[in-house]
């Protein structure tokens, strides 16, 4: 069943004198419930606005986002709070998202406060269970988050986001900040709870390992585009854009079988959004490029947007 | 980064039981706490741990940037033979740039916003090259942007730090880094704030660059992955010691430190079982201010036993140039 789509998902940030950033710039992807849908992609291609966007922490500037079939895309202030029941957010940064002046308790509870949620037995007797939920001693309820380390105060976050047992969560590099250690840690921990609750997750992530032991399907954004989307096994093991094949081989793995060939290196930078190169946006950098590239944009059709996909060409 | 170990050089950076403390209202926290390599020429050490282990007061120490009314650093560190440790500030300043020279995770802290990114790496050049004129340091500062694969190195010469991308920004510092033809390199973090394409170019630069310059590299990362790509040497710190130390294929390969097998097994990979969960080291990393007794490791090893929680374990050698601070070394392998 699906749970959340998105059709010409667009976020244009005007910027004085120089125009527009197209920071997501017409994206297309579904979430059913209970699934895993990673979103990787270099710095800058959306990520993050997309994924505030699903949320409603900002509205799209063009596309629709269909939540249990209703078009949430321009609700207001209102239905927005009901909305935020079902759909949740983590944040990157665990210690800037928890207000410092708040114990654990507090913040823990402060979703079900706003929204004048009493659950059976207290909020006390609540907070006390997602303590517990995340692997946190209930005993910290009146701790403040300075006390607690980086993995600690990541999963106060994520008590905090599953206070309202939301359907979809959308973790924006949950555990990018933390050391390797705590991150499994952290991984495990949202593992068990997708299993155990059934909910749906979108996982932002520049990690590309980290994305393989968490989702079952995963979106590659390149400039504000997606470039390839699909299974785990189809972009891990067989991916066809170009772009989804240089991330790959760039990773650095202490384990990687000897990559000296098929190791790929991507020239130059990504260009800049506010003025996207025409056609495939891939195009500057990429090493099968050819005219029609430069003139048409390719459509994201059987998963991928590419004129030229790995494995078409025999 | 050369294949076999040629006929023993006398290594260009030393360091000797190394000890860094820093007075805090809290307490003395044990920064660094009797560390020592050796790094040759040509050859690259990849010292690897977790946030607060003491890779960068490590790194600072060597390059003499200790505040010495905050920092108190003991031991020996011999740059080309010469000790870095008690030497007059001024001494220490003119290693700095032209023996060795660093490179950091954030270039903005390295390049200045308001000059140009040619004048900065010129003026680099012209402090250690009295006798340089314009022209000359100019040349060089062209040369040296080509060489780091900054397209268009005269105009780009001119344009200001915030003109150029993340990666960009990290090819010209390192090019200031490299202008006076350093012996010893020392980069912290040098890719962690760039995307994976970025830094596999990077990676691949610093490769090429020492090659040709023949320098000693010291690589402080988090990143296992990174080490195991560009280092000949590992050393892997906890709580501000060594606690394994030996070639990459050594440690990364073969770890007998429980600890080193720990970071290994909890990082996730592209191959392998995707669906199994990951290997997590139990609790968190140490206080430096109250450093468990014995094995500071003790308490999230599980193969912890009466003498690790009573006896600091020496790093002991455990094979040829292979060393392991372990009671029990290799009860994790
Ligand atoms: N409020 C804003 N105003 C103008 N530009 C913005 C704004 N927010 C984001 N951008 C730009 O939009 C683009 C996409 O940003 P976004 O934060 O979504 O990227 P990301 O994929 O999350 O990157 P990262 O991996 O660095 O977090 C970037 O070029 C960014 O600079
Ligand atoms: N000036 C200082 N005063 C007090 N403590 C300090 C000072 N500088 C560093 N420390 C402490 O020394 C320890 C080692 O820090 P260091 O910066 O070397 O860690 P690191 O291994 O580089 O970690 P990261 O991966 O986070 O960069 C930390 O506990 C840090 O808080
Ligand atoms: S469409 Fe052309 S430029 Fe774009 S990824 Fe495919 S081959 Fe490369
Ligand atoms: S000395 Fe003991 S506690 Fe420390 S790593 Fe070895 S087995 Fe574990
Ligand atoms: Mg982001
Ligand atoms: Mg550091």
């Amino acid at each position: 069943m699906t749970l959340l789509r998105v059709e010409g998902l667009t976020k244009h940030f005007p910027v004085r004198g120089r125009g527009l950033v197209r920071a997501v710039d017409g994206i297309d992807f579904a979430v059913a419930a209970g699934e895993t849908l990673g979103l990787v992609g270099e710095s800058g291609c959306g990520k993050t606005t997309t994924g505030r966007m699903l949320v409603r922490l900002l509205e799209p500037t063009g596309g629709r986002i269909v939540f249990e079939g209703r078009d949430i895309s321009h609700l207001g202030r209102r239905d927005l709070r009901l909305l935020r029941q079902d759909l949740q957010i983590i944040f990157q940064d665990p210690y800037a998202s928890l207000n410092p002046r708040h114990t654990v308790g507090r913040i823990v509870a402060m979703p079900l406060e706003v929204n004048g949620i009493r659950p059976p037995g207290g909020v006390k007797q609540r907070v006390r269970e997602l303590l517990e939920l995340v692997g946190l001693n209930p005993e910290h309820y009146n701790r403040y988050p300075h006390e607690f380390s980086g993995g600690q105060r990541q999963r106060i976050g994520i008590a905090r986001a599953l206070a309202l047992r939301p359907k979809l969560i959308v973790a924006d590099e949950p555990v990018s900040a933390l050391d390797v250690s705590i991150q499994a840690q952290v991984v495990n921990l949202l593992r068990g709870l997708q299993r155990d609750l059934g909910l749906a997750f979108v996982f932002i992530a520049h990690d590309l390992a980290v994305v393989r032991h968490f989702c079952q399907r995963v979106a590659v954004m390149y400039l504000g585009r997606i470039v390839e989307i699909g299974d785990r096994e189809q972009i891990y093991e067989r991916p066809r854009h170009p772009y989804t094949r240089a991330l790959l081989s760039a990773v650095p793995e202490v384990t990687a079988p000897a990559r000296a060939n098929g190791r790929i290196r991507l020239a130059g930078d990504v260009p800049t959004p506010l003025d996207p190169p025409s056609g495939c946006r891939f195009r500057t950098r990429c090493w099968k490029a050819r005219d029609v590239c430069a003139t048409t944009e390719p459509a994201l059709t059987n998963g991928v947007a590419c004129h030229f996909p790995e494995g078409d060409d025999g | 980064m050369r294949g076999a170990v040629g006929p023993a050089a006398d290594p260009y950076l030393q360091v000797r039981d190394l000890r860094v403390r820093f007075a805090t209202e809290d307490g003395v926290v044990r920064a660094v706490d009797g560390v020592s390599f050796a790094v040759e020429r040509g050859r690259t050490l990849g010292i690897v741990g977790e946030s607060g282990s003491g890779k960068s007061v490590t790194s600072l120490a060597v390059l003499g940037l200790h505040d010495p009314k905050r920092a108190t650093v003991t031991g020996e560190i011999l740059v080309g033979g010469r000790d870095v440790v008690g030497r007059p500030d001024e001494e220490v300043r003119r290693l700095r740039g032209r023996d060795m020279a660093m490179i950091f995770q954030d270039p903005l802290s390295a390049l200045h916003p308001y000059y140009p990114v040619g004048r900065q790496i010129a003026e680099a050049y012209r402090v250690h090259h009295p006798r340089a004129g314009r022209a000359e340091a100019r040349g060089r500062t062209v040369q040296m942007l080509d060489r780091v694969g900054i397209p268009q190195p005269e105009r780009r010469a001119r344009q200001y730090p915030h003109e150029f991308s993340g990666g960009m920004r990290q090819r010209a510092m390192i090019a200031m880094a490299l202008v006076n033809d350093p012996d010893l390199l020392i980069a912290d973090e040098p890719t962690t704030a760039l995307d994976v394409t970025v830094q596999a170019q990077i990676l691949d630069l610093l490769e090429d660059l020492q090659k040709e310059f023949d320098s000693a590299i010291v690589l402080i990362t988090h990143d296992l992955g990174v080490v195991s790509q560009v280092a000949d040497d590992v050393l892997v710190m906890y709580g501000g010691r060594a606690v394994e130390h030996g070639s990459a294929e050594q440690v990364l390969r073969r770890p007998r430190h429980p600890y080193t097998s720990g970071l290994l097994a909890c990082v996730p990979t592209l191959h392998g079982d995707a669906d199994a969960d990951l290997v997590p080291i139990p609790g968190s990393p140490p206080s430096l201010i109250h450093l468990p007794a014995g094995c500071a490791f003790h308490p999230r090893c599980r193969y912890a036993d009466d003498r690790s929680r009573a006896e600091v374990p020496e790093l002991r050698s455990v094979a040829e140039g292979h060393l392991v601070a372990c009671h029990r070394p290799g009860v994790a392998s």
